[in-house]
């Protein structure tokens, strides 16, 4: 096997079992993974990686209703306000520093890994 | 409405291209009464429609790399239905102890890393 193909094998494998597993986070893994490991520039990383965890988050969730783990109606008003504020946010995009924005939400992330550790 | 404010919070962040899913979920555990599973369930199904939307922009841009990305999903959808049967069949608690140590992970890494200029 080609080392390229022994990546992408890697990268989907561990994005989509993860991406079930915890739903969430399959992004945040094909981002980085596509920029160092497969040398895909910044931007068309971002859309490549949407393009990838959509229809692996659609199976995730077929298989998460089957275990009766899906409630409509929260997910509703969660999406109606998640549709209005990811508009808001790519119009923010360019207007604030997002180095420090993302500082600051590793720090709020990691205060809330340590909070259910805990708890 | 607290629903509501926890949607719209998160969409701000992923719409800023930094996962949504890591700020959802915890909140949605410190805010309401899901379990670990459930929390995931509804940010699985939230991020449908807000893909949808941010995908419909990206390939007016033509940002997707379509071949690349279909090999990607091959192997992903392995992935995914694995991952996704066994965080049906574990204990809630233990998901969520392993989801913070995942989360753990995420938060020191968006703390190191760097976003380059598009």
């Amino acid at each position: 096997m080609k080392k390229v193909n022994l990546k992408i094998l890697l990268i989907g494998l561990i994005s989509g079992f993860l991406n079930g597993l915890f739903g969430s986070g399959g992004g945040t893994i094909v981002v980085p993974a596509l920029v160092f490991l497969l040398g895909v520039d910044d931007y068309k990383a971002h859309a490549t990686a949407i393009s990838v965890i959509l229809p692996l988050s659609i199976v995730s969730t077929i298989i998460y209703y089957t275990h009766k783990s899906i409630h409509l109606n929260i997910a509703l008003f969660v999406a109606f306000g998640g549709v209005i504020g990811s508009f808001i946010g790519s119009k923010l995009l360019n207007k604030i520093p997002i180095n420090i924005l993302r500082k600051i939400f590793g720090s709020l992330i990691i205060f809330a890994a340590i909070r259910m550790m805990i708890k | 409405m607290k629903l509501f404010i926890i949607g719209l919070f998160s969409g701000i962040i992923s719409g800023m291209g930094i996962g949504g899913g890591v700020i959802l979920i915890p909140s949605l555990l410190i805010f309401t009464e899901l379990t670990q599973q459930e929390a995931q369930g509804i940010n699985l199904i939230v991020f449908i429609p807000v893909a949808i939307v941010a995908l419909i922009t990206h390939l007016k841009n033509k940002n997707i790399k379509y071949k690349l990305s279909l090999k990607i999903i091959g192997y992903g959808l392995i992935g995914a239905v694995l991952g996704s049967f066994i965080a049906g069949k574990i204990n809630s608690k233990a998901l969520s102890k392993y989801f913070s140590i995942f989360l753990l992970i995420i938060g020191i890494y968006e703390l190191f890393s760097k976003t380059k200029k598009q």
